[in-house]
Parts: C-alpha cells; sequence; structure tokens
C-alpha cells in the first residue's frame, strides 16, 4: 500500500444520506476477479443512463469536480453490502479522503485497509465543507483539514493513522504474533 | 466483574490486547465466490498459506443460476468467478460445497445447517449477513476482502471492540402466524434507523425473543446489519442445542459442549449494556417497507407518509424521503394496502428456510397466482429444498402458478440471471430494499413470506391477520 500523502484538492458535495455500497458499485460489477478497474464503474447507476451516457445533473459528471480527489457526504455513508468493490472503485476513480458525519463499520474499515482516510465530522463541518468554494487541504500527520472557511483537526485511531501514514501490509504485522497465536490454538480448542 | 454474552465471547477470543483493539482469534471462516478472489491472489502474492484450511468453508450462492443446474452457466464472467472458487479451495485445502453438491445453499442458511456455526464462537465471512449465525450466541460479523485475506493467512482479525447494545421485545406476539420474526425486525430497524447500530453488537432478549424458532431468531439477527450493528446475538437456550444435535460438523463431545454452553453463554443479570431499546410484540402488526432504505417501513395498515411527517423537522431525511417516493414511484397517503405488484420472490438468507416456506405454503395451498403476477420461490439451500419437497411444498407452490427454483442468492441481489425489470415493482422477502438492488430501476418492498405469498395472490399488499392461516 502506498504511504498517505497531504491532499490539497477541490471536494466533490454528493448531497445525500444513507448512500449504501449498492449505489456505490452495482452488482453487475461484482463478478470480476481482480482488485482493479472498478472506478469506471463508480455510483454506476447514478452516473449513466442505461445506455452508457453521462446522466448531466450528478455531481461526478460535473467537469468542475473531475479531478478531485476528497469526497464529501451526508450521514450513514457507506451502509449495506460488505462489498470492498466499493472502496477499490472509490480509490480507483481518485478520491483518497472521504468526509461525513458518520460511516456504516464494515465501510470504514474497508477503506483503511485500501490507503484511503475516511474523516468523521461534525454537522456544522460537514455544513461548511460542502459551502466552501476553495479546495480544501486534508494533513494527515497534523490531523487537520483547512479551507477558506474554515480550520479544524479531526480523530483517527492512533493505529490506522500508522497504517496509512507509513503503508504498512496489516497481515504482515498480525503474523509477527505468530508465538501468541500458537499458543491461542494449543489452549483453545473447538 | 459482571458481563454481557458479547463481553465474554469476546473476551475468550482475544490473542493480543493492545487496549481498545483486540487481535481475535476466528473459529469459523466461512467465504463465497464474490469477495474471496481478490483475497486469495493477494496470497499467491506474498507468498502466504491458508493457515487453517480446517477451520475455513466455502460454497457459491451469491451469483449461481437458480435454473437446470445440468446446464452450462451462460454468463462467462459468473462462470469465471464459480471455477475461481474451484481452483482456490482445491489449491488451498479448503472444503468446498460446489454447485453439484447437496449441501450447496446460502452460506448463511448451510452454516447452521450442518453445524458448522456454534454457540460462543467467532464466525466471519465476506458478507454483512454474516451477523444471522448470532441467532446461536456466536460473534458473527461480515467482513471486507481484505480482512478476508487477514483471517485466510493469520485465523485473526484485528478489531475495535464494539459498545453493547440491549434490544428488548417485550410480550408476545398476537397473532405468530400473521406477524413473523421479519415484522420485528423491520419494526425495530423503522424504529431505531438504519444506522441505529453502528458501532454496535445487539443483543436481543425478552419474551418475544425467547420463544421464537431457531430459524425466526435467524431472520432477527440477519437483518442486525440493516440496523448498522456489526452483529446480532441471542443467548443459546434448549432450542439451540436441540436444533444443532446431530449436524454433520458438531463437535465430537458435543453433550460436553452443550453443558459448558449451557452454563457459560448468558448475560450477568448484573451486566450492563451501553445503550438500550425496548418495544412491546404487542404493538407489532405486519410490516412493509416502502422506500428505499429499510427503515422506510410502514404497518400494513398504513399508508405512504409525506416527506415532512417521516423526516420531523430534518432536512436531508425530507430530501431522502422525497427521492426514495419518487424512485419507488409512489404517491404520499396511498394506502399500503392498495399498492399493486409485479414481482413475488420469496427467498435470501433472511427467508428461505423451511420454516419461511411452511407459513407461505399456508397462504398459497389450492389458490392461484394473480394473472398480473410472477412469483418465484429459490430455497435457502439443497438441503431445505429436499425437505420441502419431501413435504409436498414445491407442489403447493407449483400448483398455484409459482416458479420454484436451485438455491442461491438469487433475486435479493440479482447478480445471477434472477433481475428485476426496470419499473417492476416487487413483494420480496429479502433484507434489502435499495435502488436498484434486485435490477436497476426495480422497486422493492421488504416483506415477511406470508405478507409476499398473500401479495403474490391478491395482486396487491393485503393484511395477512385477515386470513386463515393454521
Amino acid at each position: 500500500m502506498k504511504p498517505f500523502q497531504k491532499i490539497k484538492s477541490i471536494a466533490t458535495p454528493l448531497d445525500k444520506v444513507n448512500v449504501d455500497t449498492d449505489q456505490i458499485v452495482p452488482k453487475q460489477f461484482l463478478k470480476l476477479i481482480q482488485r482493479t478497474g472498478f472506478g469506471q464503474f463508480l455510483f454506476y447507476d447514478w452516473r449513466f443512463e442505461r445506455e452508457g451516457t453521462p446522466i448531466k445533473n450528478f455531481i461526478l459528471n460535473d467537469p468542475k469536480y473531475a479531478n478531485s480527489k476528497i469526497l464529501l457526504a451526508r450521514d450513514n455513508f457507506g451502509c449495506g453490502s460488505s462489498r470492498e468493490h466499493a472502496v477499490w472503485a472509490l480509490d480507483d476513480y481518485g478520491f483518497k479522503v472521504l468526509v461525513s458525519t458518520s460511516f456504516a463499520d464494515i465501510f470504514y474499515n474497508n477503506c483503511f485497509k485500501n490507503g484511503i482516510l475516511p474523516i468523521q465530522v461534525s454537522v456544522d463541518v460537514l455544513q461548511k465543507l460542502f459551502s466552501t468554494k476553495s479546495e480544501i487541504e486534508v494533513d494527515l500527520e497534523e490531523q487537520t483539514i483547512k479551507a477558506d472557511n474554515i480550520s479544524v483537526s479531526f480523530h483517527i485511531e492512533p493505529h490506522w493513522k500508522k497504517i496509512l501514514l507509513e503503508g504498512l501490509d496489516d497481515i504482515a504485522l498480525t503474523l509477527q504474533h505468530e508465538a501468541e497465536i500458537v499458543k491461542y490454538e494449543r489452549s483453545h480448542k473447538i | 466483574m459482571s458481563r454481557t454474552l458479547f463481553e465474554k465471547i469476546w473476551d475468550s477470543h482475544i490473542v493480543v490486547d493492545e487496549g481498545g483493539r483486540s487481535l481475535l482469534y476466528v473459529d469459523r471462516h466461512l467465504i463465497h465466490e464474490v469477495t474471496s478472489p481478490q483475497a486469495f491472489e493477494g496470497l499467491r502474492i506474498n507468498s502466504r498459506k491458508v493457515r487453517r484450511p480446517d477451520l475455513t468453508f466455502a460454497t457459491m450462492d451469491h451469483n449461481v443460476p437458480t435454473s437446470d443446474r445440468s446446464l452450462p452457466i451462460l454468463d462467462q464472467i459468473s462462470s469465471t468467478q464459480i471455477k475461481t472458487l474451484e481452483k482456490n479451495c482445491k489449491e488451498f485445502g479448503i472444503t468446498l460445497f460446489d454447485i453439484n453438491s447437496p449441501n450447496q445453499g446460502i452460506v448463511h442458511v448451510i452454516g447452521p445447517e450442518l453445524g458448522i456455526t456454534l454457540p460462543g464462537t467467532t464466525i466471519v465471512c465476506g458478507d454483512s449477513h454474516t451477523s444471522t449465525h448470532g441467532a446461536f450466541g456466536a460473534l458473527a460479523f461480515g467482513i471486507g476482502t481484505s480482512d478476508v485475506e487477514h483471517v485466510l493467512a493469520t485465523q485473526c482479525i484485528l478489531m475495535e471492540k464494539p459498545k453493547t447494545f440491549e434490544i428488548k421485545i417485550q410480550g408476545k406476539r398476537k397473532n405468530p402466524h400473521a406477524i413473523t420474526a421479519k415484522d420485528i425486525i423491520l419494526s425495530i430497524i423503522r424504529k431505531i434507523g438504519t444506522a441505529g447500530g453502528t458501532g454496535t453488537v445487539i443483543e436481543y432478549r425478552g419474551e418475544a425473543i425467547s420463544e421464537l424458532t431457531m430459524e425466526q431468531r435467524m431472520t432477527i439477527c440477519n437483518m442486525s446489519i440493516e440496523a448498522g450493528a456489526r452483529a446480532g446475538l441471542i443467548a443459546p437456550d434448549e432450542k439451540t442445542f436441540q436444533y444443532l444435535k446431530g449436524r454433520k460438523y458438531v463437535p465430537e463431545n458435543y453433550d460436553e459442549c452443550v453443558d459448558n454452553w449451557r452454563e457459560n453463554l448468558t448475560t450477568d443479570r448484573s451486566a450492563k449494556f451501553d445503550k438500550s431499546f425496548t418495544l412491546s410484540a404487542e404493538s407489532i402488526v405486519p410490516q412493509v417497507s416502502w422506500g428505499t432504505n429499510p427503515a422506510m417501513t410502514s404497518d400494513v395498515t398504513g399508508s405512504i407518509p409525506f416527506a415532512e411527517e417521516y423526516g420531523k423537522g430534518n432536512p436531508e431525511e425530507e430530501k431522502g424521503v422525497t427521492k426514495a417516493l419518487q424512485y419507488m414511484d409512489l404517491k404520499s397517503g396511498t394506502l399500503i394496502t392498495d399498492i399493486a405488484i409485479d414481482r413475488v420472490f420469496i427467498g435470501s438468507c433472511t427467508n428461505a428456510r423451511l420454516e419461511d416456506l411452511i407459513e407461505a405454503s399456508k397462504v398459497v395451498k389450492g389458490k392461484k397466482v394473480s394473472p398480473k403476477v410472477r412469483a418465484m420461490v429459490v430455497p435457502g439451500s439443497q438441503l431445505v429444498k429436499k425437505n420441502a419437497e419431501m413435504m409436498g411444498l414445491d407442489k403447493i407452490f407449483k400448483d398455484a402458478g409459482f416458479e420454484w427454483r436451485e438455491s442461491g442468492c438469487s433475486m435479493c441481489l440479482g447478480m445471477n440471471p434472477d433481475i428485476l425489470a426496470k419499473g417492476e415493482r416487487c413483494a420480496s422477502t429479502s433484507n434489502r430494499n435499495f435502488e436498484g438492488r434486485q435490477g436497476a430501476g426495480g422497486r422493492t418492498h421488504l416483506v415477511s413470506p406470508v405478507m409476499a405469498a398473500a401479495a403474490a395472490i391478491y395482486g396487491h399488499f393485503v393484511d395477512v391477520r385477515e386470513l386463515d392461516l393454521n
């Protein structure tokens, strides 16, 4: 995994509550056996007509946000299915930071495993970010979000911060506990 | 110190404790064709093995066709995914219940059926409905593909400890044939919301939960994720032990295990939950979802709400309702029982076990599916299908005009050819009414098996309390 860098970008404001992973990547695209190439399917049914023409008034189709690396969304983002394809699609499309008032548990976990930073903020902070016209700067090292109308710090578990900043492989980290795993297996039957 | 059932299971699986975060041992790992290929690929790239193939079980369920199994799979990409699972299981020595196995079925139906699911264990699977297994007093939750790879390589999972959430259903249902486990869980989600359980493990308690059968308890725990919870739990009791006895994969010293479970797997009387919610079973009536998330649900006697009334002053919620009603093509004020339907789906890990089919068949017996409706039954597993056929249920459904199909996830998520056409409206016993879930542009109403069966016969929703279900 690539180490997480400081991000400065215009943010895409997705003004929707309860965005589920079925919307992030519809099921017809879950049949691939690789991790790559899912960006083209991101929000597919919201982004495209059935024949593949872009739907004009969907925010991702606004050229202004074409190179955006930050996605803003309303409460309970990523609910529903555990499909990690949703995170692969966001990543492949170019989003590296997600900001919402809350994330669903499995989705939140999946983000860190793929080098994406999900940031939970208050309703007021989110509202300010939605209304800013400037670029937003996210500094994970300092745990800050800055825009022309706001400058706040955010919370992140130290473990996840380290994983993201150093681009660590968490399986390798767990395998360092081999002795403890063996010990547990010896004492625990079923 | 007194502890909840969840805390006892959590504590007994800690391999390494890092404060709020723990490396937990996984007792059972279930895998399927959709969320596992990239995990196996990761193992290969890093020259890693599956640590405990003996604790890992696989089946193919999400995109398998439910038509004649002797025919080749027409969808080449689905076929590749299925073959990839076969190849991976062979290479890494994992038990696979393949498409021709008498034990094939939806992973959350076959786990309990085969006795792979056991009280007090930790169970994970790359599928959010893994919460189903909590009905047996197991700590069971869905994980993403990276975690599937992590568990394959280490048999452990790194997790922050969730909070505890007690949901108590007091009293008894007034008419247990008409008011089902599905109506209980939809009522709960409707009240606490789709994020009401985020960050928690729910323990369902109370008289109305104790009186449920094991299969009904599975329906409740299955939809815990629809309330945002990581897992749902019900303390095991004599019904649990009786259900599992003699099943294929239960331990040889089963009776000894039962003694141990009976003694240890309860929430201590003075244990405290982080959160609590109580609902009276007597207040619950048959439920029908009308929107695009499972909290958007109404009593069958109700009507489609107005955005302002539902949103209660929250502009985001109001916008959500307006958009949902637009997608569902429904008008505020319409009676639920006036909604006509095109399709009926009785299936999924929520409601496709034997009891579900028995209950639905009582509504259908001797009647005909409305000429305007196409209806199908997709049993949850090959074993469910076989048992149902031995009871003659297939004949009841087929005589009425239902399609009787092979087991799989089918139209719950429409990864196989079973999908809704754009604009079609479906009464479905599944778990998610998200936009496009059952097919792009399709409209899903979540209901119980008896409600779905009745909708098939009448062509619109009816209050099943008015029918003779005995």
